[in-house]
Parts: structure tokens; C-alpha cells; sequence
């Protein structure tokens, strides 16, 4: 689908997450190379989204490494031993990441331009007048253009999550996070984020995306992977897994979900 | 909204017969009744000398005292205000020195009467005859005496204001806390640091919660002033009245004089807190297209507009689905 350069972006090695004693994440390793669409499936509680909200550092990580870039996700590497970074230097880490919320998460006091406009202005410091016209641009990108100064209380949840994406975007990061897009969505609105996610992909934006929707896994996924009780138990070709799943525990949630 | 498309008919409106409600009438009918009873009683009793009333009501020292009522109430409350934002991010830090320390304040300042505190901030000057600044067992650099800073004023002022702050903070606190968690993950990922956060997108929306009771705990203040003469402080409202009734040994009036005056800057007080609760409650309480707030009207504003697509405000696509 997308031309990808091969260079890795985003490497994911031996992640472990605790809740307490509840060990949610039991060693994933997951590699998405530059300009991929990384498409993340699997039953609930099987520690998908847990995954996703670690590379961002929403949740820390209790064993192993992840790395954007050349950055170190969370620590700095002294000497072999790991320090944690700094509350700024975790902003900073996350102004490269963009992430777009199951529940929009949209600051309700803020118009949809307002949304676009806030970490822009606010934490690059940049021209408002420039950031305004960007915003304006990316909410026509989305197709919101004419519904820049509606409150999020005023627009629909698909429009609302157009409206997240687009404020994702306002920060020009290298990677995106997608924690189930969709899946707060009533069903006839669900197309138009998809159509918006697609036409991100083709733009060559590398994106991880939690999602049920399989459809979108296989039209626009560049891997896929499916995870079940905290580990990674198959991935490779979105098309090749979902027409010939190897497991049986990914068969058996195919046949459900497809 | 197909049904408003050209080619249809209108539709015949429904007219029913609504529920009759008797019991309102005969409860108006009651209450009118005792409120005329009750108004000419209170017109007709000499004894509240109403005369006496007209005489005081914009007397100096009553003027002047509802002016140091206003400075005591809005200082004091300006200061618990800066405090209780202090203390309820305190309380929610990670800092566990901070954590502490806001709660001992609340927990003292919540725990001994108002009336104690103001006592003991007139006495100050009798505990600490001097205010000294210098270096711990070195030289001293500048000395004051305590009464030239800690005025009856500046005692009354911080006796309400540190008093009122424990209280403050704990609505604060709950303000703060009833704000979404993604709200703070969604500024997070945006790579917001912890200031930003708080200003631009916690308080905001926490004051929505925080502006009705903080309006409650003004108008409290506003009462509380009263009880500056333990400090002593003699020159608010309720002290000028009742020196004033004292003199003429007519506290009736004098009463009445008072309460006017505290009703008047209630009614100012609940007006601005009108306004101040219009301009945080944007987005949510209000500006809402009306199909989500109140689905028959938007259908009734929607049939009376010469054109449904005509009106972009009205032809959005979701609100029918939102409000079923």
C-alpha cells in the first residue's frame, strides 16, 4: 500500500507492565518502520491499549525498552543504568507523538479551532496568527472547516474525533497513536475517521492504531499485529493473517469479530 | 427532517387538554394571603420606626461602614481564593512535604472557630512585640513593631482570609477532581507541561464546580465580618449600626437598617456570580445548538425558519442522532 523506507521508527523491545501484581503486558516486542500503518487487534484486556498509552509514557513502563527515533522512551542511559526523565523532558518526548483518544478527550471549553490552536501556541510558542491559519487548514483536512468555532459539545462524536485528530496533527509529530478511534462511535459515523485516518496513511504519516475494525486493518495496514493476554501471538501481513490466521486463539477472534 | 421537506403537508398539531393543576392555585392563594397579612402588620407596627429607618439608612458611619464590610469581605476572599488554589494543587502533588502541609492547614484552620483566630490575630502584637528579619543566630537586618504592620485591618483581613482559605481549598479540591482524567492524558500527550495543564485546561473547567459554592462561602464572608470586633476591629457594618442603636437605644431600626444593606450586596454579589458562571460554564452550559438541549424546540424553531437549509445552525446532520 504505502511506500516505507524500511528504517525502523519505533521499536518496542521485552515491554512488561504491571498493575500492581496484575502483570498486563508479559514481554512484547513490536517494530514499526518509517511511514508504516502498524495495526494493533486483539480481545479486550489483552493489553493493547496498555501498550499504545506506554509508548507516550501515559503509562510507565515496568521492564524493557521502547524508542522513537533515537530517543530513549521515558529514561536516559547512564552508564548501563537506566534514570528517569524529568516531568519536561517527558513533554518533550511526547510533542513528537501524537495520540488520539477512544473518548475524544477534546477540552470542552474550547471551541474546535481553539482545541487545533492550544498546544501549538501554547507549548511551541508559536505566531498565533500562523497557528490559526494551519489549524483552519488541518480542520478543512478533516472536513470541519465549517465547524471551526462550534464548541465539541455542539459536534457529533465522529466529528469531535476528526476534531482530536486534527489537534494531534497541530504538532506536527512522527508518529501517531490511535487507542481505538472508532470504537465510542455510533456505526454510520465511524466511516468518515476512517476515511481521515486512510488519507493520513497515504500521506506517509507512521501510524500504531488500536482498532476493532478489520476492514481498515486489511485496506490500510502495513502489519498487523494480534495481541491476547499480554503477549503479541501473531503478526505480519494484515491480508495474510486475516485470510490465514496460524493460531487458534487468532482464528477464534477473527471468526468473532469478522 | 424530512417532514418539514417542501411537497409534505404540515402536520395537523396536537391539541390536547393539558393537566389541570388546582393545588398551585389554592397554595398562590394561601401564600398571598399570609404575605399581605405579614406586610401590613410590618407596615402598621409603629415600633419598627420606619422613620427612624430613613433616617440612618444612608447616615456616614453606616456608608462608611458597609464600605469596610465590602473591603473586609473582597480581601479576605481574594486572599483565600490565591490560598485555596495553592493549597488544593498542593494537596494533588507528588510532593508528599506539600501533600502534608495542605492538609495540617485545612485540617487547623478548619478546626478552630473563626471567632478564636480573629482574637488571636488582634493579639499577635502581645505575642510578637516585633517583627525582626535577619540571618538565624547572625546579625539582624531590619525590625518592626508588629502593631505598625498588623493593624486591626490587616488582623481582620488575614483572620478571615486564612480561615476562610481551609474551607476554600476543599472546594478546590473537589472542583479539580471532577474534571475527566483524559483531560489531563490528552494535554499529556500533547506534551503540555504541568502549569499549562492546571491553568488552561483544569481550572477552567473545574471552576464551572468551584463558582457556586465559592459564591455561597462570599456571601458567608460578607455575614462573617460581623465578628471583626473580636479582633477588635470597629468599623464595619455591624459594629456602626449597633453603635448607632446603642446612642439612641433603638436597635429595632438599626437592625433593619443592617439587614438592607447586607440583603443589597448579596444581590450585587449573586448578579456577578450570575456572569462569572455564564463565562466558565461556555461550551457546556450554554452555546449549545438548542436540538441538544431541548429536541422539541429545535423542532419548532426548525418549522417556524422559512427554509431548514437555509439555517446552517439548524441542518446539521447530528443532532437528531444525539438527542435520541
Amino acid at each position: 500500500m504505502t511506500i516505507t523506507t524500511q528504517k525502523p521508527l519505533v521499536r518496542i523491545e521485552g515491554l512488561h507492565k504491571y498493575f500492581g501484581q496484575h502483570h498486563v503486558l508479559r514481554g512484547i516486542d513490536l517494530t514499526v518502520n518509517q511511514g508504516e500503518v502498524s495495526v494493533v487487534i486483539g480481545p479486550s484486556g489483552s493489553g493493547k491499549s496498555t501498550m499504545l498509552r506506554c509508548v507516550n509514557l501515559l503509562e510507565t513502563i515496568s521492564a524493557g525498552r521502547i524508542s522513537v527515533g533515537d530517543q530513549l522512551i521515558g529514561y536516559r542511559e547512564v552508564n548501563g543504568r537506566l534514570h528517569d526523565l524529568k516531568v519536561k523532558e517527558i513533554a518533550a518526548q511526547r510533542r513528537e507523538i501524537g495520540m488520539v483518544f477512544q473518548r475524544f478527550n477534546l477540552f470542552p471549553h474550547k471551541t474546535a479551532l481553539y482545541n487545533v490552536m492550544e498546544a501549538p501556541v501554547q507549548v511551541k510558542g508559536k505566531n498565533k496568527a500562523a497557528v490559526k491559519k494551519q489549524a483552519l487548514e488541518l480542520l478543512d483536512r478533516v472536513g470541519l472547516a465549517d465547524r471551526a468555532n462550534h464548541y465539541p459539545g455542539q459536534l457529533s462524536g465522529g466529528q469531535q474525533q476528526r476534531v482530536a485528530i486534527a489537534r494531534a496533527l497541530a504538532m506536527e509529530p512522527e508518529l501517531m497513536l490511535f487507542d481505538e478511534p472508532t470504537s465510542a462511535l455510533d456505526p454510520e459515523l465511524v466511516g468518515d475517521v476512517l476515511n481521515v485516518m486512510k488519507d493520513l496513511a497515504k500521506s506517509g504519516m507512521t501510524m500504531i492504531v488500536v482498532t476493532h475494525e478489520i476492514g481498515f486493518a486489511r485496506e490500510v495496514g502495513d502489519t498487523l499485529t494480534f495481541m491476547d493476554g499480554g503477549v503479541v501471538v501473531e503478526s505480519g501481513d494484515p491480508r495474510e493473517i486475516i485470510a490465514n490466521p496460524q493460531h487458534a486463539r487468532t482464528k477464534e477472534f477473527l471468526s468473532r469479530v469478522l | 427532517m424530512d417532514h418539514h421537506q417542501p411537497g409534505h403537508a404540515a402536520p395537523v398539531l396536537n391539541d390536547a387538554v393539558p393537566v389541570r393543576h388546582p393545588g398551585r392555585w389554592i397554595s398562590a392563594i394561601v401564600i398571598v394571603g399570609v404575605l399581605a397579612l405579614m406586610v401590613q402588620s410590618v407596615i402598621t407596627n409603629h415600633n419598627f420606626r420606619w422613620d427612624v429607618v430613613g433616617t440612618y439608612i444612608l447616615d456616614v458611619k453606616v456608608v462608611q461602614g458597609v464600605g469596610w464590610t465590602l473591603l473586609l469581605t473582597v480581601a479576605s476572599m481574594v486572599i483565600a481564593i490565591v490560598l485555596a488554589i495553592l493549597l488544593a494543587v498542593m494537596r494533588q502533588s507528588d510532593n508528599p512535604v506539600l501533600r502534608y502541609t495542605s492538609w495540617v492547614w485545612v485540617w487547623f484552620f478548619r478546626g478552630t472557630p473563626v471567632y478564636t483566630q480573629l482574637v488571636f490575630w488582634g493579639l499577635i502584637a502581645v505575642l510578637y512585640p516585633k517583627i525582626s528579619a535577619g540571618v538565624p543566630f547572625g546579625p539582624e537586618l531590619f525590625s518592626v513593631d508588629t502593631s505598625t504592620v498588623i493593624t486591626a485591618l490587616v488582623a481582620a483581613i488575614l483572620g478571615l482570609g486564612l480561615n476562610e482559605s481551609a474551607y476554600l481549598a476543599e472546594i478546590f479540591r473537589a472542583g479539580l477532581k471532577s474534571v475527566d482524567k483524559g483531560q489531563t492524558e490528552a494535554a499529556e500527550a500533547l506534551g503540555m507541561g504541568n502549569g499549562k495543564i492546571m491553568w488552561r485546561i483544569i481550572l477552567p473547567q473545574a471552576m464551572r464546580i468551584i463558582v457556586p459554592p465559592t459564591g455561597n462561602e462570599t456571601i458567608g464572608m460578607l455575614k462573617t465580618t460581623s465578628l471583626v470586633l473580636a479582633v477588635p476591629f470597629t468599623l464595619d457594618l455591624t459594629f456602626a449600626t449597633n453603635a448607632l442603636a446603642n446612642r439612641i437605644y433603638l436597635p429595632v431600626p438599626l437592625l433593619i437598617v443592617a439587614a438592607i444593606w447586607y440583603l443589597v450586596i448579596t444581590s450585587l454579589l449573586m448578579v456577578g456570580q450570575h456572569y462569572i458562571e455564564a463565562y466558565y460554564g461556555k461550551g457546556v452550559d450554554t452555546n449549545l445548538a438548542p436540538a441538544l438541549i431541548n429536541p422539541a424546540a429545535a423542532k419548532a424553531a426548525a418549522a417556524v425558519a422559512p427554509s431548514a437549509e437555509a439555517e446552517p445552525s439548524l441542518k446539521m446532520d447530528f443532532p437528531e442522532d444525539e438527542a435520541k
